[in-house]
């Protein structure tokens, strides 16, 4: 009676859902007198290759799954300590960047003016030539320091290779003077080293975890956020301190929606509190420390009521927060932070924040910073370079930036100015990075460029810097491609290997074979003498007693874990000179920088503007991955964030969903964006994830989605002590999107 | 004793990351446009005195499954460990499921029938976890058996605070949000 019923509704749908319908329908399948199977979608790989991932630059260990040839899944390596069995999305869709369709091809020669995009597509050999040629032109009059690498990713290893048998110290990342490199000045000025990647810090046993302005969970640092979440878990408390709303301030026990540049003041006064009421770590402090009366004298009357009307955030607040944060000492963890570079005086917040650690007795301590080590590894025994090389030109001629210990990216394209440092760049090989956008004021990178002899750029996709390029060369994805080992410095030491898990796709190469090529092709075959990088990894895996064939299988060896903290056995890492931390610092007093972090007011934007900060999406990692077709699926563009009072007020209000244009001071335009019109932040700025609006040619999803923060970052403020570019000094307007059309 | 299978869902490990997204995208091929899992984040209060709730949301697997009752093909159908599937073969992407389900966890594929969370009974049977949860970072997904005593599940859902979405329903749901 039933299965009649069925039939007459089938017969009745038929018409409309379809002939086929009825066509396959009369099948005993169709009746499902065979059951209902548990259909199986078959991406369980015939091969499973261990590898390391390259979808942001902490490289957790992965496993690709591969079927039939091509990548189906790829999952956490369960025996990889950053990644812990876990990805992230990012991770978890790297195959939306192997199968990404807009992905650069062929080798291709610039066939027109430089910047209008126009390319041809060439051989291998043709390439490499045109480019042997192009760098061999620049040192036959220049000197082979006039030459810049600009690299980001761990295959650049390869050419920071090239760049040192060439003959060139100028090779910079935007991830130190765009990113981490305040912090780094900071912590290294207060304990003698930079903290480094992946940051030192016990998440995992901090009963107190204080971030400021660190957006962790929408920043998906994979371990970090792990262990974030465990804290959590075991009953830590959140202290946050952020404009807005972050996913990690949902979770906080107090949130303190600071002023926007203000928060020198809010860690002063917080210094205060503990100093005055004495919460600090007397005894830890008189054993590691130096400069505490000066502390003390200089943050006496920086009261929580004196940083009220400057932070936005009430006196009790502070008060009670800063109370909060002490006494969960020493396992209070003050989050270092790692995208630093806001608003100038970078490097002198990033004291206060160590300054704060140290009161606390939270570095060296568990729950706090810790001691990590790196796997020792043996070297390729290879020919290095000869000669003597003239000093990095990235600072400009007078000098500066003293504290300064990576190269700064943007001093190499300052120096691409005539005469703006000891001597131009004239050639860039840019591996890896979209200056357009991972540099400031894109309106003088481009200008820089106008004024090269040569540039080539080495690329997965065809981002913005690949227009301007007079060479391009497709490298291969990490999926496909072998490389160095990576042994970064952890709590347990360990060696990790990136394997191609299939062979690379149309006509693009490795990395390493790449950076070996163009060597011969400049007369310094004989630097790269490695067969590939399977045998590079091999010989030093050899002579560093390694069992290759079982890190192939696991994809990572662990060495012993060392004592990581002072209840462990190990000593505070305290690497300066007087082996004391520099809580008041005679070497920026000699440099004639504030000795002790001092609080000046940010500018104020024109009236009616709003400042515009920015940040991260846990699916994406800056302009690298927005035209990765399965990560836009949870997070198609990037919206701007605008609190809704404010947003009632605007002269044309807007909406929620409405579509804005944005305006900086200076004019330049970005969007049109969608406004999220939110409670989740303060009235005086907007917020917008960084990687979207992208103009490039051939980025067929990601081409004009969402707004650029570059585009609308026209200027920066440089931060006197290292270098770095603090970028949330521009202020927008919001103009309805139709208008401005 | 019967499987009945279910999922804690920890609100306050969870970061909203989408990773249980794409892990579930990928594992079981999903077209484009097709979720059988989605974030959501709720904020409630006005500034600065808000509050946040993140869910990793999918099919409740619903011990009473208006899906399951409404779908005139029998494709809809509760599989092992209460688990409701969908019998693509017998499917005729009528809708008449999607417009049952309460909580918007089906979608039409774009082969003509109608998709959601199978829990991954596939890798479950081979003694595997859901992708998702395989993925999660922030562990906050828990899959289990609740009619065993010992499970993570049951432990989690006795001893922490929770909720089910739209108990109003009267559909039994097996998602139990901690909160």
């Amino acid at each position: 009676m039933d299965a009649i019923t069925r039939r007459k509704f089938i017969q009745i749908g038929a018409a409309g859902a379809g002939v086929a319908a009825v066509g396959s329908g009369l099948t005993t399948r169709w009746w499902g007198l065979d059951g209902d199977p548990v259909e199986d979608p078959g991406t369980e790989g015939d091969r499973v290759v261990a590898t390391f991932c390259e979808l942001c630059f902490w490289n957790c260990g992965q496993l690709a799954h591969v079927k039939d040839g091509r990548v189906t899944k790829i999952t956490g390596n369960p025996d990889h300590p950053l990644s812990r069995g876990r990805l992230c999305p990012r991770g978890a869709g790297a195959t939306g960047l192997l199968y990404d369709p807009d992905r650069l091809k062929r080798p291709l020669v610039r066939a027109s003016k430089r910047g209008e995009d126009v390319f041809q597509e060439v051989s291998w050999d043709a390439a490499l030539n045109k480019v042997g040629e192009g760098l061999l032109r620049v040192k036959a009059r220049h000197g082979p320091e006039a030459v810049a690498l600009f690299t980001h990713g761990f295959g650049g290893s390869w050419f920071k290779w090239f760049m040192k048998v060439w003959g060139s110290p100028n090779i910079g990342a935007p991830s130190y003077a765009q990113c981490r490199g305040p912090r780094e000045a900071g912590y290294t000025l207060t304990y003698g080293a930079p903290l480094g990647s992946p940051e030192p810090i016990d998440l995992e046993n901090a009963r107190v975890i204080t971030l400021i302005g660190s957006h962790l969970g929408e920043n998906m640092h994979n371990t970090q956020v792990q262990e974030l979440a465990d804290a959590i878990g075991k009953g830590a408390q959140l202290v946050v301190v952020d404009p807005r709303f972050s996913v990690a301030a949902g979770k906080a026990r107090y949130w303190l929606p600071v002023k926007p540049g203000t928060d020198v003041a809010l860690l002063l006064a917080w210094m205060n509190v503990i100093l005055e009421e004495k919460r600090y770590d007397a005894e830890y402090l008189a054993k590691h420390a130096t400069g505490l009366e000066e502390l003390k004298a200089h943050v006496a009357g920086k009261t929580p009521e004196w940083a009220w009307p400057l932070t936005g955030v009430r006196p009790e607040l502070i008060r009670e927060s800063a109370r909060f944060i002490a006494a969960a000492r020493p396992a209070s963890l003050v989050h270092p932070g790692r995208h630093t570079t806001w608003t100038g005086d970078d490097t002198q917040r990033a004291r206060a924040m160590a300054i704060l650690a140290a009161l606390l007795g939270s570095w060296g301590r568990r729950g706090g910073f810790l001691s990590t080590g790196a796997m020792p590894l043996a070297g390729y025994p290879v020919k290095g370079p000869s000669g003597t090389v003239r000093p990095a030109a990235d600072k400009p001629k007078q000098g500066g930036f003293p504290v300064a210990d990576e190269v700064l990216a943007s001093g190499l394209c300052d120096a691409t100015k005539p005469g703006f440092a000891m001597y131009d760049m004239k050639a860039w090989i840019v591996y890896g990075t979209n200056l357009i956008q991972s540099l400031p004021a894109p309106q003088e990178t481009v200008k820089a460029i106008q004024g090269l002899d040569f540039l080539v750029a080495i690329d997965v996709l065809p981002a913005e810097i690949c227009g301007w390029a007079d060479v391009v060369l497709p490298e291969a994805t990490y999926l496909e491609r072998d490389d160095d080992l990576a042994a970064p410095r952890w709590k347990t030491p360990f060696v990790a290997i990136r394997q191609a898990a299939v062979e690379p796709m149309y006509d693009s190469r490795p990395g390493w074979w790449i950076a070996k090529e163009l060597g011969k092709a400049v007369g310094l075959g004989e630097h790269f003498p490695w067969r590939d990088a399977r045998e590079f990894v091999e010989t030093r895996l050899r002579a560093s007693n390694l069992d290759a064939a079982e890190l192939r299988r696991k994809g990572v060896l662990a060495g012993k874990r060392i004592a990581t903290c002072e209840e462990e056995g190990a000593p505070p890492p305290i690497s300066t000179e007087s082996g004391k931390i520099q809580l008041h610092s005679a070497e920026l007093a000699k440099l004639g920088f504030d000795p002790l972090p001092s609080f000046y007011p940010p500018e104020e934007g024109p009236p009616g503007s709003f400042r515009l900060l920015m940040g991260r999406a846990p699916t994406h990692t800056f302009g690298r991955t927005t035209n990765n077709r399965l990560l836009a699926e949870p997070y198609p563009e990037n919206e701007v964030w605008i609190n809704a009072d404010a947003a009632r007020a605007l002269p044309t209000p807007v909406k929620d969903g409405d579509r804005v244009m944005l305006v900086n001071q200076d004019g330049a335009r970005s969007g049109p964006v969608r406004a999220k019109v939110t409670e989740r932040i303060r009235g005086d700025c907007v917020y917008l994830v960084h990687g979207w609006g992208h103009t490039a040619r051939g980025l067929g999803y990601a081409r004009g989605r969402g707004a650029s923060t570059s585009a609308l970052t026209t200027r920066y403020k440089v931060d006197p002590i290292m270098g770095g570019t603090g970028m949330n000094v521009n202020f927008v307007r919001l103009e309805p999107a139709e208008r401005s059309a | 004793m019967k499987k009945r299978y279910a999922m804690a869902v920890d609100t306050r490990r969870c970061v909203g990351c989408s990773a249980c997204v794409i892990a579930c995208k990928t594992e079981n091929r999903l077209p484009s446009g097709g979720f059988r899992d989605w974030i959501v984040q709720e904020t409630t209060g006005r500034f600065p005195g808000l509050s946040m709730e993140i869910r990793s949301e999918r099919c409740n697997h619903c011990s009473d499954a208006p899906c399951v009752a409404a779908c005139p093909t029998g494709a809809s159908h509760v599989a092992e460990g209460g688990v409701v599937m969908v019998n693509r073969a017998k499917c005729t992407g009528c809708k008449a499921c999607i417009a049952s389900c309460a909580y918007g966890a089906r979608y039409v594929h774009a082969d003509g029938y109608v998709d959601k969370c199978t829990f991954c009974l596939h890798r479950v049977q081979q003694g595997k976890q859901p992708a998702c949860v395989e993925t999660c970072p922030t562990r906050s997904l828990t899959f289990g058996d609740l009619a065993d005593p010992e499970s993570a599940v049951v432990k989690l859902v006795h001893s922490r605070r929770n909720k089910v979405l739209k108990p109003e329903t009267g559909n039994r749901p097996n998602l139990f949000f901690l909160t």
